[in-house]
């Protein structure tokens, strides 16, 4: 056994450092790719919802007939791509009103306070919310309290003899 | 019982446990622990609670919007023990939300959060946000008619949020509305995602509890200087102190056992809330309320002014938490005691205050119409033909009755009009009721001149006898 040349120690030292900043270098990028390809289909899969677009499709809600001028009715469709497992919630409501023999107003149920749903008073001839107390007149437009804007409108049109309403998104009041 | 001594001695020596939990369990306190140091650890007995139970209704909940609702009825109304376990689950909840909120106040109060204790309250804010989540969350997978419309409630509010509100009540609906996702989603996050993170923040928590030291009971006159602190509370520990166990842990154990009685106790005499009608979006005879603890966030939205709606809706949630986090980064050190502290008691108490007015009025919420009320019956009309009674039958038929209230009957909304023919005159009535006012509809458009003429002979009648 000869001792080493100091000379050599040192530069054996210096080796060690190296090697051990390499495998510390080693385990965090390692580390690091497998929380990646993990994660993105994790992070991917929990956002999903963000970038799904569902196009919106025309529903019947009844024959033009059954839709006395001057009365608003509640009317129940499917929404635009009910999933299997939905059940009642992919049923949506809209308050259909018409106008006249060939005019039809469907509004969203939800108020635009809070979204919660608005209910008719036919004989009042106006919407009231149940939440914070938001009044609607007859057409729509804000009576009373907290609403920031009109009961929103679903597209609608008549096809051969039945009423058709546009599905849409939840209207939700921006900031 | 010599062989399970040594059987004991045995497991102990191969896993090193006496070893290991010894010094946690034994590590000095100071002396003279008081009863108000109960507070935190009766909020992890009400999450253990909460967990257990949990795993335990999990058995049979299935997260399927299409489904959800026929579990909890079966959970509630037919399988054995299912009613006490979704009582003890909900009680558990509303204790661990109330008791959060009193250990927050007391440590506080106290000014134990302050050097070198700063991230022990940091990690307990955090837990506190995540509890209100966790509740909210649950109150959801209730998934019957309030929950559906909650959600609808949640994504508007989120929606207020400059520029990306729009997405974010989109990523909260997982879609453009309710649908298939929507409960699945809400459901991982309250059993796997929130549990997580309350899992590993309680878990630093201790850990920063046991590393620091309990603080001592403060005492007027005896500030923290950050420089000689530590020094001084190890040698008063040396000096004073006492084994964690059994010296102050007993009281623990006492409050805690009385907290999980009286939990199971509500879940047994008053049960868990009864579900409202199923989730059918359609079913529009809806009235969503929150649970009890979020109540005066309800009557906050509804009393909020217009104009400042948006502001309110997103700054006071992140002011609340910027304002809490921001504490210990303010005053970390001088005194602790709240009888040297009359600012931080007056927050406190402006605070409660603060939520309890706005609690009450969320119970009482009387710009809410009141839908069901009754036709106003002969007795209080007082006449049995004519246009007064046509009249009467008006305030009903036209809303007035939602929202006015004459002889207790109706809503709260606008005034009582009891006596209003006292106050008013026909020609002022007239006008009240064809232009309307600030919180009242024009009623120009919705009555004609016979009905006018009807209701103010009705209302001319409302006078003190």
């Amino acid at each position: 056994m000869s001792d080493p040349a100091p000379g050599a120690a040192r530069d054996e030292g210096a080796a060690v450092v190296r090697r051990r900043e390499f495998l510390t270098r080693v385990s965090v990028g390692l580390s690091a790719w497998g929380a990646a390809i993990v994660g993105i289909p994790f992070v991917g899969f929990l956002v999903a919802p963000l970038f799904e677009r569902t196009a919106q499709v025309w529903r019947a809600v009844g024959p033009v007939t059954a839709f006395a001028v001057g009365t608003t009715t509640e009317v129940a469709f499917p929404d635009s791509s009910p999933l299997p497992w939905a059940g009642v919630v992919a049923r949506t409501a809209a308050w259909l009103r018409r106008e006249s023999d060939d005019r039809f107003i469907a509004f969203s149920v939800n108020c635009t306070h809070l979204g919660c749903p608005v209910r008719w008073l036919p004989d009042a001839n106006l919407f009231m919310c149940p939440c914070h107390g938001g009044v609607y007149y007859g057409d729509g437009t804000v009576a009373a309290g907290p609403p920031p804007h009109p009961l929103p409108r679903y597209p609608v049109r008549v096809r051969d003899g039945q009423v058709e309403i546009l599905t849409s998104p939840l209207p939700i009041t921006t900031g | 019982m010599r062989i399970l001594r040594r059987a004991w001695a045995a497991i102990d020596d191969r896993t090193g446990l006496s070893h290991a939990l010894g010094p946690v369990l034994r590590h000095p306190v100071p002396p003279a622990a008081r009863w108000y140091y109960v507070l935190g650890s009766a909020t992890l007995f009400a999450f253990l609670t909460l967990v257990v139970t949990g795993i335990a209704l999990a058995l049979a909940y299935i997260p399927s919007t299409n489904d959800a609702y026929q579990t909890l009825q079966f959970i509630s109304h037919q399988a054995p023990f299912g009613r006490v376990l979704r009582g003890i689950h909900y009680w558990a909840a509303s204790a661990m939300v109330l008791l959060i909120g009193l250990h927050m106040a007391r440590t506080f109060l106290m000014g134990a959060y302050k050097y070198p204790r700063e991230a022990n309250w940091l990690t307990g804010v955090v837990l506190f946000m995540v509890t209100i989540l966790i509740a909210f969350t649950g109150q959801l997978l209730r998934w019957d008619q309030t929950a559906v419309w909650t959600v609808a409630v949640v994504a508007e509010q989120v929606g207020r949020i400059p520029a990306i509100g729009s997405a974010v009540a989109h990523f909260v609906l997982a879609g453009d509305t309710w649908g298939g996702q929507t409960l699945s989603r809400f459901f991982a996050f309250h059993v796997f995602f929130i549990p997580a993170v309350i899992f590993v923040f309680i878990a630093i928590h201790l850990w920063l509890v046991l590393h620091h030291g309990i603080s001592e009971p403060p005492q007027a006159g005896r500030p923290v200087d950050p420089k000689t602190y530590r020094a001084w509370y190890r040698a008063m520990l040396e000096r004073e102190g006492e084994p964690f166990w059994p010296d102050a842990a007993w009281r623990d154990i006492v409050f805690g056992m009385c907290v999980v009685t009286a939990i199971v106790l509500a879940a047994i005499v008053l049960g868990a809330p009864e579900l409202d009608k199923p989730p059918d979006p359609t079913v529009l005879n809806a009235d969503p309320r929150p649970d009890w603890y979020l109540f005066w966030y309800f009557g906050a939205l509804a009393l909020i002014p217009p104009a400042l709606e948006n502001a309110f809706m997103i700054l006071s949630p992140l002011v609340a938490g910027a304002v809490l986090f921001l504490i210990p980064f303010v005053s970390n050190r001088g005194e602790r005691s709240p009888a040297r502290r009359p600012w931080a008691v007056g927050s406190v108490l402006i605070v409660c205050m603060m939520i309890a007015t706005l609690w009450v009025a969320g119970v009482q919420s009387p710009w809410s119409p009141d839908f069901g009320a009754p036709p106003l019956p002969t007795a209080v009309v007082a006449v049995s033909a004519g246009p007064v009674v046509s009249g009467a039958r008006l305030f009903h038929d036209k809303g007035c009755e939602a929202c006015h209230t004459i002889a207790g009957l109706g809503g709260q909304r606008g005034p009582d009009l009891t006596d209003v023919g006292d106050r008013l005159t026909p020609a002022e009535m007239t006008s009240q009721i064809l232009n309307g006012g600030t919180n009242m509809p024009a009623f120009a458009n919705n009555i004609t001149p016979g009905q006018l003429d009807e209701l103010i002979a009705f209302l001319k009648t409302r006078v003190r006898h």
